[in-house]
């Protein structure tokens, strides 16, 4: 469920990343506040063995396929939110830096989907809301759950609104919502699942954790809430409106080249200032006049045939010209420095 | 397990490619981290037909792996194995988009074509430039080089710790599982309640480990801040790292310069 940066543009990119750095910049100061210092090598570990934990599987019975956790709302509910959150945090660091899952651009949105959702709107909303103030064994299985799905749920959804946001990608926003909601039902259940039981396993072992954990910041945790939820507003008002904007204007300015250059000479993908670029290079490039004769003479294709040819043959030299200029780099700083395995 | 063991044993390899002596590996964590963003802010910014425009952006990554001597091959196949979500979102583009945009004599390419390669491109350059700048600084200088710049002292601490534990963790979680998948045979006995009780087990211990790190912390003296062993800073070199890539990307943005040379080759042949 990683966010790509391939499929994001920088207005939603930055809007997320402002939002996550916020919630960081909190979630730190209200753990500064606590003055724990137990809590720092403790939320290190266990960040750590989110990352073992991910990697170990089960088989989900009926199906055959495996299944494994991916943690955030267990370490909620151990955690208490705002340690949760800085912990989940840094798995998405680690993991956009050495698995290179996303990206570092996407890591905002990353960070929004797997560690805001779960620690401050879930389980703040939805777990603690369903246990209430006396759980009992039921109501701690069906609080688990729900946050499970909702958490899986929320997280996708948000993918989802992410990059449709950006529309890099040309997937409409109803086939996108049918092709993912359902895949994380599904997981959703899992990762409930899982939950319970380890949990649970943890309940019977060791009873004192479950309670240390849970009740450490419930006043920070609540106050924290209204911050976030406005958070989350200005975020998707602002990455509407922003990519709005950023789409709107680009089409507007070649619209008006179009205008002024009095017929559609520019293809379609020349946007923005670049397509401004370009118009003023076909009227003062040496060879404006060749290329069009030379395209329509020898093969009769319109002259949009240009911008391909010359496309990719510039593309192609480019790449050669960067990987020769690698090599030779290479070569001549081998000598100075012992390779590397 | 063959996986925890090979998932392991490559991070340790991009770890150790951290500890290489370079140019760029000298360089003060800042500047490159700056220069990174500059470089993934700039592809990202491209319309999403545009194509030949991010075909010069690929000298970043190039010019750095070849001055860093980091092993091209090794940092292909990641950045391929991490690519399919992307693809599997761009790969929808063909079918929706079918507008045709460019023509290659009798061959007409849609939009949707473009985008999807678009995006494939995209990935490549943006994953690989995290990579990158992981295997030429390091995960513990990047997080000091964030801290300089202003990221909270309690998020740094969590991801050093992280980082610190990590494989230790790792290693731990892999043996577990592999003893429970060599008492357990063929699919049977990998179920739901035994892997609940494994992770039980590994959560339980994990949590006495941080015990024992924090006492151990407290007998060395501990006071809130964890030690630096060196400090290195921003000077000439750094500034004119940073200067030339940011500049030299901004121009790429502006100018597409593969279209540039194309209009100069293909004037030059007809």
């Amino acid at each position: 469920m990683h966010m790509a940066d391939a499929l994001l543009t920088p207005a939603v990119g930055g809007t997320m990343w402002v939002a996550s750095a916020g919630a960081i910049a909190c979630s730190s100061a209200v753990l500064r506040r606590e003055r724990d210092d137990r809590k720092a090598p403790l939320m290190g570990v266990l960040g750590a063995f989110l990352f073992a934990a991910q990697m170990i599987n089960f088989t989900i019975p009926g199906t055959g396929s495996s299944g494994h956790l991916s943690g955030g709302l267990l370490l909620a509910i151990l955690l208490g939110p705002s340690a949760a959150f800085l912990t989940i945090a840094s798995v998405l660091v680690v993991q956009a830096f050495f698995f290179a899952d996303g990206g570092l651009l996407a890591l905002g949105c990353n960070i929004f989907n797997l560690g805001i959702i779960p620690a401050f709107v879930v389980f703040p909303l939805v777990y603690r809301t369903v246990i209430g103030r006396d759980p009992s064994r039921a109501r701690l299985g069906v609080g688990t759950m729900a946050a499970a799905l909702a958490t899986l749920q929320l997280g996708s959804l948000a993918v989802v609104l992410e990059t449709a946001s950006s529309g890099i990608s040309s997937l409409p926003l109803a086939d996108f919502l049918m092709l993912i909601q359902p895949i994380h039902l599904a997981i959703g259940l899992v990762e409930g699942g899982v939950t319970i039981a380890v949990l649970s396993f943890v309940r019977k072992a060791r009873p004192e954790l479950l309670q240390s954990g849970g009740g450490v910041d419930p006043s920070a945790g609540r106050s924290l809430v209204p911050v976030l939820l406005g958070f989350l507003v200005c975020a998707v008002v602002i990455a509407g409106g922003l990519s709005l904007y950023a789409s709107g204007k680009p089409d507007g300015l070649e619209w008006a080249v179009a205008k002024v250059s009095g017929k559609a000479v520019l293809p379609a993908p020349e946007q923005g200032v670049h397509g401004a670029l370009s118009w003023l290079q076909q009227k003062t490039a040496w060879f404006a006049d060749y290329r069009f004769k030379g395209g329509k003479t020898e093969i009769g294709a319109p002259a949009k045939l240009d911008t391909g040819v010359t496309g990719i043959v510039g593309a192609v030299l480019t790449l050669l010209s960067i990987l020769c200029a690698a090599f030779l780099l290479r070569k001549g700083s081998r000598g100075a420095v012992a390779p590397e395995a | 397990m063959g996986s925890i063991a090979g998932a392991l044993l490559d991070l340790k390899r991009l770890d150790q490619l951290a500890a290489g002596d370079s140019a760029v590996h000298r360089l003060d964590a800042r500047a490159k981290v700056l220069a990174t963003l500059v470089f993934i802010v700039s592809v990202i910014s491209f319309g999403r037909y545009e194509l030949s425009g991010l075909i010069p952006f690929f000298i970043f990554p190039a010019v750095l792996i070849a001055i860093g001597q980091l092993p091209a091959g090794y940092l292909a196949a990641k950045i391929i194995l991490v690519c399919p979500f992307a693809v599997a979102v761009g790969i929808f583009n063909p079918f929706f988009d079918r507008g045709v945009l460019v023509h290659l004599g009798p061959l007409g390419i849609s939009g949707g074509w473009i985008s999807c390669v678009s995006i494939v491109v995209r990935t490549v350059l943006t994953v690989g430039a995290a990579l990158i700048l992981a295997a030429v600084t390091g995960f513990p200088a990047i997080c000091r080089a964030l801290e300089r710049l202003g990221m909270p002292n309690v998020f740094v601490m969590q991801l050093l710790f992280l980082y610190r534990y990590l494989f230790v963790l790792t290693e731990e979680g892999g043996r577990a599982s592999r003893a429970r998948e060599l008492r357990s045979f063929g699919r049977r006995g990998l179920n739901l309640s035994s892997y609940a009780s494994l992770l039980g087990h590994l959560l339980l211990r994990t949590w006495q480990r941080a015990e024992r790190i924090h006492m151990s912390m407290l007998a060395r003296g501990y006071d809130g801040v964890m030690p630096v062993g060196h400090t290195s800073r921003f000077g000439v070199a750094e500034m004119l790292f940073l200067l030339i890539w940011s500049s030299l990307c901004i121009l790429l943005r502006l100018n597409n310069g593969a279209q540039f040379i194309g209009t100069l080759v293909t004037g030059i042949l007809s």
